[in-house]
């Protein structure tokens, strides 16, 4: 199996120079969270000209809606949505400086085109893995859009975040060529 | 005629709830560990491992296995010889939805479908009824999330596309399903009926514990034809490639008008989650 390679956030376009897909990769630093409702209005912004609640320039946007926390939790389980919900609007914000997105499933071809444009990747966290996932998110702030509720804006200061590189910026795709390397012919 | 007192089933489902999104099935856990057995991918291998460990996790600290608590998707048998006491048992059942929910921690996900806005407790819940002799009832509960639910779909296919064209459509949806549904995944397929109705029993069949076989005989056949057909394209769990993407595949059938021949297919996640209990 590959290494494991570190990163911490912001993402610098030599780091992801070096990403590769298929490659096992452990965050730490800042992520934002975001999911449909919340995409919609950060794109509005940008297309009125306003500023954003946050600076996205070299940040990772992670696709999650958390469960409640209990009491003396930091955040309920949180593990990645579908991100292809967020395909009509990713390009928009990898224009903003995005670097990176972390959700589950397969993007769209404008979303991998932009990718190879911007220099932004693709991660996919273990979907359903959300207990799992929660420990490495040591901090939770919800930062815009709290009338969202479990879709609102947070920032998460994570450890040792769990992914694998699903779209580099070369325009490979672990999903396809994951199978084609296991598939069997009838 | 026996008396149940409504307050006991939106107790009953309070926790039912609860259970359902804490605690993995034991054919689910079983699962897994025979897919470590034969995946070859070394990510796959990763993908079973974290699964195993998250639902670990789950169960020990009770929290929800996955953020995505679902739609409260409930299958009641009701006994004939029941009598409901104390108010209506649908609004029993979604009083249990509207505690277990809030009182458990778990995500509320329904929302009005045009203005998106939520309904804050997860209600109303989807019940499907059925009255059977005897006097008691029970209750399962399923919880259905979104992702897998986003790739289920029914369609009418021709009597003449035959059991070939039922196969051919049932690959075509999972391929078509890829990564989304948080693989390994259980396939239920639902054949004949109306559109309703091929609907109901491919999610029904969802509930059957993976592992059992199937007492029909044909059906059996084609589950395990189907079943390694998808495993054969090779795209593993969570999609990243490999040999373990179904975990089961499961048929229900039903007679079928003489022009029509409808199939559903609905997809659970890793995620299988249901829990029952008799009153
Ligand atoms: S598909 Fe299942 S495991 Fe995946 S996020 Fe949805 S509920 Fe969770």
């Amino acid at each position: 199996m590959a290494e494991i390679i570190r990163l911490t956030t912001p993402l610098t376009d030599k780091v992801i120079e070096k990403l590769k897909i298929g490659d096992q990769v452990l965050i730490t630093g800042t992520l934002y969270t975001a999911r449909d409702a919340a995409h919609k209005r950060l794109v509005d912004l940008l297309n009125s000209g306003k500023e954003l609640p946050f600076d996205i320039r070299g940040q990772i946007i992670y696709y999650v809606g958390p469960a409640p926390a209990r009491p003396g939790y930091v955040t309920g389980p949180a593990g990645p949505t579908t991100s292809g919900r967020m395909d009509p609007y990713a390009p928009r914000l990898m224009e903003a400086g995005m670097k990176g997105m972390i959700g589950k499933g397969k993007r769209s071809k404008d979303v991998v085109d932009a990718m190879k444009k911007h220099k932004c990747v693709y991660f996919a966290a273990i979907g359903g893995a959300a207990a799992l996932i929660a420990r490495s998110i040591k901090k939770v702030d919800v930062i815009a859009y709290e009338d969202l509720g479990t879709e609102a804006v947070r920032k998460m200061e994570v450890e040792d975040f769990q992914v694998i590189v699903v779209n580099d910026i070369y325009g490979n795709d672990l999903y396809e060529e994951g199978m084609k390397k296991y598939r069997r012919s009838p | 005629m026996r008396n149940i007192h409504i307050k006991e089933i939106t107790e009953a489902v309070k926790n039912l709830c609860m259970e359902a999104n804490y605690n993995l099935p034991e054919d689910v856990l079983h699962a897994f560990d025979r897919g470590l057995e034969t995946e070859e991918s070394p990510v796959g291998k990763a993908v079973l491992n974290a699964l195993k460990k998250n639902a670990e996790i789950a169960w020990h600290e009770k929290i929800p296995i996955c953020q995505d608590t679902g739609f409260s998707v409930f299958f009641v048998d009701v006994g004939q010889d029941v009598h409901i006491e104390g108010g209506s048992l649908s609004d029993a059942i979604n009083e249990g939805v509207r505690q277990g929910y809030k009182e458990g921690y778990l995500r509320k996900s329904i929302c009005d479908a045009f203005t998106r806005k939520n309904t804050g407790d997860n209600t109303p819940a989807v019940i499907n009824y059925d009255i059977v002799p005897g006097d008691k009832i029970k209750i399962i509960c399923a919880p259905k999330g979104g992702g897998s639910s986003n790739m289920s779909r029914v369609t009418m296919l021709k009597p003449a596309d035959g059991i070939e064209g039922i196969k051919n459509y049932v690959i075509q949806r999972v391929l078509e399903s890829g990564s989304n549904p948080c693989p390994p995944v259980v396939v239920g397929v639902g054949i004949g009926g109306t559109l309703e109705k091929a609907a109901q029993i491919a999610t029904k069949a969802l509930l059957r514990p993976i592992g059992s076989t199937n007492p029909d005989t044909v059906l059996k056949e084609i589950e395990e034809d189907l079943l390694k057909k998808i495993n054969d394209l090779g795209m593993g769990p969570e999609g990243f490639g490999g040999r373990f993407y179904a975990m089961a595949v499961h048929i229900e059938k039903f007679p079928c008008h003489i022009a029509s021949l409808p199939v559903a297919v609905n997809i659970s996640c890793h995620a299988s989650r249901h829990k029952e209990i008799v009153l």
